[in-house]
């Protein structure tokens, strides 16, 4: 499989916090990759300099064999090419679910609104949304709320998909379901990247894992052997936390 | 099956019934007491007949009323005129405000001082200025009216004022709605059209109302630069007759002018208190 996206040599400082320090990973097309990782390891920040939304202190990140990360390039043209979903449900509060959705396909995809709100109509009835097209997210479950929101990202048909720690904020029933969308979108052949807690979900979805601690990559490996066999201390000590605290 | 209280559930509502009815009577009983005080202080000064005579004449309200009437029309014109100007003015500086791109960096400056001077200066001296000044430089393409320049100084002042509200609305939008909305790819704009102002402006729309009922009773300061409206309406009646009952008059129709207004941004608050504590959020 060739490359979708790579990164290679990425740091990341605030001021002298260095949160990522020589990050190098390849992402191929159609795979999904799982970030793991305590919180403040860096894995949102990943995430936020993946979409640009981050300036990045050093490194090089390319999509699709353009470099995203040149000084100068189009922000906007770049994170139309990537969809994001964050752990707070960003919906727009003023907007329906149906304008939500085709609010990017409309001013970034210059598409009419009779097209794009006829792709909105079909994901939304794929993934059983369909009698909440004009409703207002306050009126939606978070669960509901985040699968709008994973839509949301996909409608512009994104090359690359991030989801940052999207079911954090959810209760385990709501949580099942926006996996169950996530699971669907894989299936569809869709790159991943995801950052989550939910290891159950990492073994079953994931082509490859990661993880990361302290800013740097520890250890990278697919599911049964990252999990199975740890090599490094570091992650050791973290899957031994995970199960103690019934996590694994 | 229909469905019986519980004698618990039934003795509850009664002593909420019995409570409910007590606070009324007490509030009642309140009321009378403070009205009757305040009547008899009031009834009792010594110059009660006087203030009465020359305030509250029936006769000289009545004589007065239908010039001090196409005064108040006048103000109202004037208003509304400037409230549509206001909006529109205070909005464009708002927004310029919070542009970052260094081309408008002239744009920002601008706005800030315009910002700095008209929220600083008091209102009967931008009345005064504007309407004594721009006169004098003769141009032949503006109207010296007094209304027409008495209103551009209104729009003047509360335009700064407007523009502070709704750039407060603006930052206080959640960042996290800027950034989702550039993750999507939208540009700076499209966020600001599309995702900030929409929210910023549903939020500050109580205090921006507040604004405009302020900017309402004021221009009744149009008066002092001569345009003949219900204060100086009422000051032409009061130098024929030496009795001010027309100001009372006067002051009278503006409290009605406000009241619609007044009450609608009320009713405003409180659905949006409403709202929010039915989502649970903020």
């Amino acid at each position: 499989m060739s490359s979708l996206l790579e990164i290679k040599g990425l740091r990341k400082a605030f001021g002298s916090n260095l949160v990522l320090d020589n990050i190098n990973l390849d992402f191929p097309a159609g795979s999904a990759t799982v970030i793991i990782g305590a919180s403040g390891s860096g894995k949102s920040t990943l995430m936020r300099c993946i979409n640009l939304l981050e300036e990045l202190s050093d490194g090089q990140i390319f999509l699709d064999g353009r470099d995203i990360s040149e000084y100068g390039i189009n922000l906007d043209s770049v994170r139309g090419e990537i969809g994001s979903v964050f752990q707070a449900f960003n919906l727009f509060p003023h907007m329906t679910v149906l304008n939500n959705i085709t609010l990017a396909p409309r001013l970034v995809g210059r598409k009419s609104r009779e097209e794009s709100e006829s792709h909105a109509h079909y994901l939304l009835k794929r993934f059983g949304l369909s009698d909440k097209a004009d409703a207002y997210p306050a009126h939606l479950s978070g669960g509901q709320q985040q699968r709008v929101a994973i839509i949301r990202a996909i409608a512009t048909n994104p090359k690359i998909l991030l989801l940052d720690e999207v079911t954090s904020a959810l209760d385990p029933l709501l949580i099942a379901e926006v996996l169950s969308l996530i699971a669907e979108l894989k299936a569809d052949g869709i790159t991943m990247v995801i950052s989550t807690h939910e290891m159950g979900f990492a073994q079953q979805i994931a082509d490859r894992v990661v993880f990361l601690d302290k800013g740097l990559v520890r250890e990278a490996g697919a599911p049964q052997q990252f999990f199975g066999n740890p090599q490094s201390e570091e992650l050791k000590k973290f899957l031994g936390a995970l199960r103690s605290a019934g996590r694994l | 099956m229909s469905y019986t209280p519980s004698i618990q559930q039934q003795l509850r509502e009664d002593g909420k019934r019995r409570a409910s009815r007590r606070s009324t009577a007490i509030a009642l009983l309140s009321t009378l007491v403070v009205g009757a005080v305040l009547t008899i202080i009031v009834i009792n000064a010594q110059g009660f007949s006087a203030v009465q005579e020359s305030f509250f004449n029936a006769h000289y309200a009545k004589k007065a009323f239908p010039r001090i009437f196409d005064g108040i029309l006048l103000n109202l014109r004037v208003l509304l005129i400037a409230e549509v100007c206001v909006l529109i003015l205070g909005l464009a500086i708002a927004v310029a405000r919070t542009t970052t791109s260094p081309v408008l960096y002239p744009l920002r400056l601008i706005a800030t001082l315009y910002t700095d001077i008209f929220r600083g200066a008091p209102l009967l001296l931008v009345l005064l200025l504007v309407g004594l000044g721009i006169p004098g430089l003769r141009l032949s393409y503006i109207p010296n009216t007094a209304v027409f320049l008495g209103t551009v100084a209104l729009v003047l002042t509360y335009s700064a004022y407007v523009a502070e509200v709704i750039r407060a609305g603006i930052e206080g939008v959640n960042p996290t709605q800027r950034q989702a909305a550039r993750a999507l790819g939208l540009s700076q704009s499209q966020t600001l059209q599309h995702v900030v102002l929409p929210q910023a402006l549903r939020n500050v729309t109580p205090p921006l109302l507040n604004d405009l009922v302020s900017l309402q009773k004021d221009s009744g300061l149009i008066s002092v630069l001569g345009a003949v409206d219900a204060i100086r309406a009422a000051g032409i009646e009061t130098a024929q007759s030496f009795n001010f009952t027309p100001y009372v008059v006067a002051g009278g129709l503006f409290i009605l002018l406000t009241i619609p207004l007044t009450r609608y941004t009320d009713w405003l608050i409180r659905r949006q208190d409403r709202a929010q504590k039915a989502q649970g959020l903020f």
